[in-house]
């Protein structure tokens, strides 16, 4: 009975993606779809709660569903909302059926969770498939149009491979130590029962290596820009927070549970990709001129700011880390969310000029860009500033003076491209421009946005209690 | 209460400015005269009812205070409090408000509500940054600044505005991130030897560092000041921003916005490390000089009107890093009355060369000239500014220059001979201005307004405060004097220990 309690958001989550399926199947309307999109993930939210009073509760030996892992599937069904919000307007262009999107963004959604609640292999593995398979069909979702399917086609070729880096590292990590459990390798390591470091770590190298491809660090990173570019915008959002977040989450009690501050090569390595994933995803950003390239390299440089949290550990470190990824969902959501709002599917508005003077035709939407971008680039007012303190208190409890500094030098080149998008914003417009807007904003959208703006400001202002609570979900990781 | 509510009206103010434009362009102007006028009334009340003004002595110097709850989780409280020394420089800015308001009356013509909107919440920004006694929040207003000033930059600024936003914005942030780190470094030390993780500036004053640890936090600390002051070699971003912003910009810019910088180093760059700014006052006075020398050399080479009034700060606050790690009663008192004294004649000036840009639409000094018969009025006022920078006796600026000058002389004899040299190149520096743009024929036949009315109001009441302080400087001191010597004595107990 308490497995089933427990396990309510990923039974409500199931049922729900079936239903839609079922829906969708019998009577196609786009409406409805959402509709049908909504009520699981708002049920599924509701089933948090339910579940948390049962926790920790460990479902041998797959699933373990501790507060951590419902604060972060929280967090992905929220994600997944509004995503589904703005991809409503955003599929109306679309000159196709738009309500398999629906059922392929559920079933994503439900694959992300399972990362988070993943304490094995095997779960692990299965989470991630899902998620990715989910992926590549919503990256070519508009198949008509090559350059979607080209992105498509480039994570699912990248992807494949990474998943066989990963099943590699799992197979080593198997030989060595015989099990699949993230709780009982420490206790192993720990015991002696090893004969020799190196097949453990070479195969943490490849799970690490696998994930990173995800997560997109460099040197795993090349795919990013090219699939940002080419993907539809809401998917990019939902792949940009959702499943790194859940990556990530996953990594970090995996981190966490092999005690990974005590494997000085491991830390070493994380050390040497934050420092290169911010260095290179800020320096590239610099010299692009289309917004979602920018986006998807200081999409690299944030998941390096992450990861020096990361090496910076302990309780501290793990608090940045979720605190961030909260600020980074809605900074990101609500960037890609004004880029989804101006496009359809026929028009990708992503080109610098496209935003040219926006604030003079559209002073609201221009003004909550402007603030997703400062959140971005780490101003007060903002959540992005909190969650900036965030990791460098961590990092300067841990004393890491080297990735400090990174980080310094990071965040001044990262201003460089955040300010020349926000200036484009404030510039007089020319007058061709003038027309190719649409001329109302759609409302699903507006109404994702006008929250997120919301939450923008009011976790930047006041993030005591957003803080006194991930604490909490921070203590049960450790 | 009062304290928030001087934020609150601002903030307000500010939203309240840019909604306003739809119904009239007129009534941003007004909002913002209203908020930023209502401001200086209730620190100028707060000032006028205090019942024996400023004989408090010692840390009985602040007159109000409001500490909240904030982020508990980090001991970050939301702790505002008003000393003599804020006193002054909160009148400071928002009589410079004021003055920036009127400066853009006519000059911003697009988007004046929004124009407003960033001058208000510069303006929080500012007040927040003299009144914070929280290190976070003094960081979180720090940085608050920043945002709306790039705006006025960028958007109402002449023909290079953009590269000097981006200038601007990226010296001040990235030095920004620094004072953060360096805050932190110290809160975290704090914490390690006694166990309480607090922001508050009280309980970081008594902080035991070791001189490594101490000297690379006030590195941190200095350099984002330096950067704000500006002191000479981080001074870059300063000509740029200055010559492009528009008017009211400048006039926010220099009169105000480099006054958080020297006040940064007073209130906490010395008292938090007594025993390092010690050791390195030599160095740093140095910088001062250099900054005295260079920054009046350099004026003197300028064509444009707004380059050349930019380059007169970077000397006239190398005054103030001079006074200021002079360390003694003369030279700090020195030090405020340069940073008030320089705040409102820089400002004149840049309303001037504003004045002069708007009719002439150029700032190149070789193509101005003959002023004197076409604009009476706006010619006498620049040469009274133009006089009163350079450091006339009997007005404001040299009452700073000489205190500082006379307290350096007690700690560095030849310091204060170089910056004494400074006194004279400044002559030289003004007196090319007001030849250049005053006197000579005038290069072509156009048409010319002189100064409002309103102007006039604007100037008038910059030029009485000018003389008042130049000529009965006392209630500044006694206003400033508890706050200074509550400072000092900080630095006296601990640097005796190390």
């Amino acid at each position: 009975m308490t497995d089933f309690i427990a396990l309510l958001p990923w039974l409500t989550l199931t049922l729900g993606s079936l239903t839609l399926t079922l829906v969708v199947a019998f009577y196609r309307q786009h409406r409805l779809a959402l509709v049908a999109t909504m009520i699981p993930l708002l049920l599924c939210l509701m089933m948090i709660p339910i579940a948390a009073g049962v926790t920790p509760h460990q479902l041998p030996p797959l699933l373990i569903i501790d507060q951590y892992a419902l604060f972060y599937t929280g967090l992905i069904l929220v994600a997944a909302l509004a995503v589904a919000l703005l991809a409503y307007s955003y599929l109306q262009g679309l000159e196709d059926q738009p309500e398999e999107f629906y059922m392929l963004l559920l079933l994503a959604t439900l694959g992300a969770t399972i990362l988070a609640a993943s304490n094995h292999f095997i779960s692990l593995f299965l989470g991630l498939e899902i998620l990715s398979v989910s992926l590549f069909a919503l990256l070519a979702y508009p198949r008509h149009l090559r350059p979607s399917l080209e992105a498509g086609v480039k994570y699912l070729i990248l992807s494949g491979a990474s998943s066989a880096v990963l099943l590699f590292g799992i197979a080593l990590i198997y030989a060595e130590l015989g099990t699949l459990e993230f709780g009982r390798l420490s206790a192993l390591l720990n015991h002696g029962e090893i004969s020799s470091n190196v097949f453990f770590l070479a195969g943490l190298a490849f799970i690490i290596g696998g994930l990173s491809f995800k997560l997109s660090w460099v040197p795993f990173h090349l795919w990013t820009p090219d699939v940002y570019q080419g993907a539809p915008a809401p998917v990019i959002a939902f792949l940009t927070t959702v499943s790194k977040g859940a990556v990530f989450a996953l990594l970090l009690r995996f981190f966490i549970q092999v005690e990974g501050g005590n494997h000085p090569p491991l830390t070493v390595m994380f050390s040497l990709i934050a420092l290169f994933s911010i260095l290179v995803g800020n320096l590239l950003a610099l010299l692009q001129n289309n917004i979602k390239r920018i986006l998807a390299y200081s999409s690299i440089a944030h998941l390096g700011y992450l990861l020096v949290a990361l090496v910076a550990s302990g309780s501290l470190g793990v608090e940045a880390i979720t605190f961030y990824w909260v600020v980074y969902f809605v900074t990101n959501l609500g960037a890609f969310g004004v880029v989804t709002v101006l496009s359809s599917p026929a028009q990708e508005k992503q080109n610098l000029e496209d935003y040219q003077g926006l604030f003079w035709r559209r002073p609201v939407l221009a003004g909550m860009f402007t603030f997703t971008l400062l959140s971005l680039a780490g101003i007060p007012l903002t959540a992005g500033f909190i969650g900036k303190f965030y990791i460098f208190t961590a990092s300067v409890e841990a004393a890491l003076w080297p990735l400090l500094l990174t980080l310094i030098i990071g965040s001044t080149l990262g201003l460089f491209y955040y300010l020349r998008i926000i200036i484009a914003l404030y510039r007089l417009p020319t007058a061709e421009i003038e027309r190719v807007y649409p001329s109302t904003l759609p409302l699903t959208g507006s109404l994702a946005l006008a929250l997120l703006a919301l939450l923008l400001v009011w976790w930047g202002v006041y993030p005591g209690p957003l803080m006194q609570f991930i604490q909490t979900v921070a203590m049960t990781l450790l | 209460m009062i304290l928030i509510w001087l934020l609150v009206i601002l903030i307000v103010g500010g939203v309240g400015a840019w909604y306003a434009e739809r119904r009239h362009p007129l009534w941003p102007r007004i909002i913002a005269l209203l908020a930023l006028g209502i401001n200086f009334l209730l620190v100028a009340t707060l000032w006028l009812s205090q019942g024996s003004p400023f004989a408090i002595a010692g840390q009985g110097a602040w007159l109000v205070e409001l500490d909240w709850p904030w982020i508990a989780h980090f001991g970050i409280r939301f702790h505002l409090a008003l000393d003599g020394l804020s006193l002054l420089l909160v009148l400071l800015g928002c009589f410079l408000g004021l003055m920036a308001v009127v400066a853009s009356w006519t000059e911003i013509q697009y988007r004046v509500g929004f124009f407003h909107f960033n001058l208000l919440w510069v303006l929080t920004g500012v007040l927040g940054v003299f009144m914070a006694l929280d290190l976070f929040l003094f960081f979180f207003f720090w940085e608050v600044m920043l945002v709306p000033m790039y705006f006025l930059i960028a958007i109402w600024g002449h023909e290079r505005r953009l590269p000097a936003a981006f200038k601007f914005f990226i010296f001040t942030h990235s030095s920004g991130l620094m004072l953060l780190v360096a805050i932190l470094v110290l809160v975290w030390t704090h914490y390690q030897h006694t166990g309480v993780l607090t922001f508050n500036y009280f309980d970081l004053l008594g902080a035991s560092l070791d001189p490594n640890t101490a000297f690379w936090i006030a590195l941190g600390f200095f350099i984002a000041f330096a950067v704000k002051l500006p002191a000479v070699p981080l001074h870059p971003w300063l000509p740029d921003a200055h010559t492009q912003a528009s008017t009211g910009g400048s006039v926010i810019l220099a009169g105000v916005l480099l006054k958080t910088g020297a006040y940064g180093l007073l209130r906490f760059v010395v008292p938090l490390f007594p025993a390092t700014a010690f050791d390195y006052s030599p160095v740093i006075m140095l910088l001062g000089v250099i900054g005295i020398l260079y920054g009046a050399v350099l004026a003197f080479a300028q064509q444009d009107v707004k380059r050349l009034i930019a380059y007169s700060s970077i000397s006239h606050m190398g005054f103030v890093l001079l006074g200021v790690f002079a360390w003694n009663p003369v030279a700090l008192q020195g030090a405020v009355m340069q940073m008030l004294a320089h705040g409102i004649s820089v400002a004149a000036l840049f309303m001037v060369a504003g004045a002069l840009q708007e009719r002439l639409h150029t700032r190149d000094m070789g193509r101005m000239g003959g002023l004197w018969s076409k604009a009476p009025r706006l010619a006498a006022i620049s040469l009274f500014f133009a006089v009163a920078a350079l450091g006339l006796p009997g007005l404001a600026n040299f009452m700073g220059e000489f205190l500082v000058l006379l307290g350096a002389y007690q700690v560095n004899i030849a310091f204060t001979a170089a910056a004494a040299l400074g006194l004279i190149l400044s002559v030289v520096y003004a007196l090319i201005m007001v030849q250049k743009t005053l006197h000579g024929e005038a290069e072509e036949q156009r048409r010319f307004a002189d100064f409002s009315t309103g102007d006039m109001v604007a100037m008038g009441a910059m030029i009485l405060i000018l003389f008042w302080l130049g000529l009965y400087p006392q209630p500044v001191f006694d206003m400033a004097h508890p706050a200074l010597e509550g400072l000092q004595q900080w630095v006296m107990e601990p640097s005796r220990q190390n």
